[in-house]
């Protein structure tokens, strides 16, 4: 999923301080589960909203809708009505979500109240670890299912430097080598000749490098 | 000027602070009447929008009753309400309101008195502080009474 944070209520406050209404956006899609901009996070967010602002003598008409996704047409479609007299719409989506809004929805001031961070998944409840780089093509095969693009802090693919010790990174001895746990694990599973194999450079073009990406499946477009 | 009378909510686990309020009652105890007790399943069904809500809708004060550490009936509501207690504290800082305004408590079920005392002390903080300025009915009275609100 989409790992999000919530941006200090401050900051949000600051973006439509002169707004005297206002939308808040939920999605119920990965900043639910990672607890950023869920439906429950969105009112919690418009409440304090409402709080703060009655506290400084400035009203603000806040009101809340929770969309299915955020990051799909049809999923915004029905925040037609509901934006007509807002000033402004708060995303809690990821920035993906706010760039829908902001495209549907052109004559509206968008902001964004997360911090989009990474796509990863959590480990124990309330802690999110990232675990892949979307570097557009994966290698996991190769490493025994840890990915060393995102997991190594150098993201070498002929690992580990000579930094990794006692199976600590260098850059921190909070993070694990992620070619350590490769090799351990492809040690356990018999399989360490293949670590033989030198990787030649990545082709980073499918990945970031190569500009914007679009992926395209024809088959299932639907013509006009 | 009449005292400031705060309105405070008081959301109590039915395992503990709301047995020992009535056993407060049994005891002939005399506590505050400023609380307003809301029945819980556990202190850990607690969630930061229903904070906040009793903030908005003017309570001067809120606090959570739960039992002591190890002995919640449902083995860590309690911990996890007083983490949540700690996150609408900071939000509440950050709006302006104060989290001295919100509290956590232990009440255990055997204990009228501090049942008692709990809401004597949480009324006596927010008389301090004096009305949280959503509280709409209180900012009028003291007005009318000439007084000064906070
Ligand atoms: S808008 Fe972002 S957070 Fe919401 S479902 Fe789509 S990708 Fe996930
Ligand atoms: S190798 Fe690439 S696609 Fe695979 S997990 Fe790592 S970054 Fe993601």
């Amino acid at each position: 999923m989409i790992v999000a944070q919530q941006k200090p209520i401050n900051d949000i406050a600051q973006m439509i301080n002169d707004c005297k209404k206002v939308l808040f956006v939920g999605c119920a899609g990965c900043v639910t589960v990672c607890l950023a901009g869920g439906e429950k996070e969105t009112e919690v967010m418009a409440s304090a909203m409402r709080i703060k602002r009655t506290l400084e003598n400035n009203p603000l008409e806040a009101i809340t809708y929770t969309c299915t996704r955020q990051c799909d047409p049809e999923y915004i479609a029905s925040l037609d009505n509901v934006v007509k007299d807002v000033d402004a719409i708060v995303s809690l989506a990821c920035g993906v979500g706010v760039q829908y809004l902001a495209e549907r929805f052109k004559d509206k001031w968008v902001v964004p109240a997360l911090d989009t961070k990474f796509i990863g998944g959590s480990t124990v409840h309330g802690v999110w670890e990232e675990k892949c780089g979307l570097c557009g093509e994966c290698i996991l095969h190769r490493t025994g299912g840890i990915c060393p693009i995102i997991r190594c802090s150098k993201s070498i693919l002929n690992g580990p430097c000579g930094g990794s010790q006692y199976g600590k990174c260098e850059v921190n001895k909070d993070i694990d080598c992620a070619w350590q746990l490769i090799y351990d694990r492809m040690k356990a599973l018999g399989k360490l000749d293949k670590l033989m194999e030198i990787q030649p450079p990545k082709d980073w073009s499918k990945s970031r490098d190569g500009g914007p990406r679009k992926a395209i499946r024809e088959d299932v477009m639907i013509d006009e | 000027m009449p005292e400031f009378e705060p309105k405070i909510v008081a959301f109590c686990c039915r395992y503990c602070a709301y047995t020992a309020a009535d056993l407060a009652g049994s005891m002939r105890l005399q506590y505050s009447p400023n609380i307003r007790v809301v029945e819980m399943p556990c202190s850990g069904t607690i969630e930061h929008g229903v904070i906040l809500n009793a903030f908005e809708k003017g309570a001067d004060g809120v606090y959570i009753a739960g039992c002591n550490l190890g002995d919640c009936h449902f083995l860590k509501g309690n911990v996890r309400a007083i983490k949540r207690v700690a996150a609408v504290k900071k939000v509440l800082d950050e709006i302006g309101l104060g989290g001295d305004r919100l509290e956590f408590f232990h009440v255990p079920a055997s204990e009228g008195t501090k049942f008692a005392k709990v809401a004597n002390d949480m009324t006596e903080r927010i008389r301090q502080l004096g009305p949280s300025p959503l509280n709409k009915s209180a900012a009028g009275n003291a007005k009318k009474e000439g007084g000064q609100t906070a």
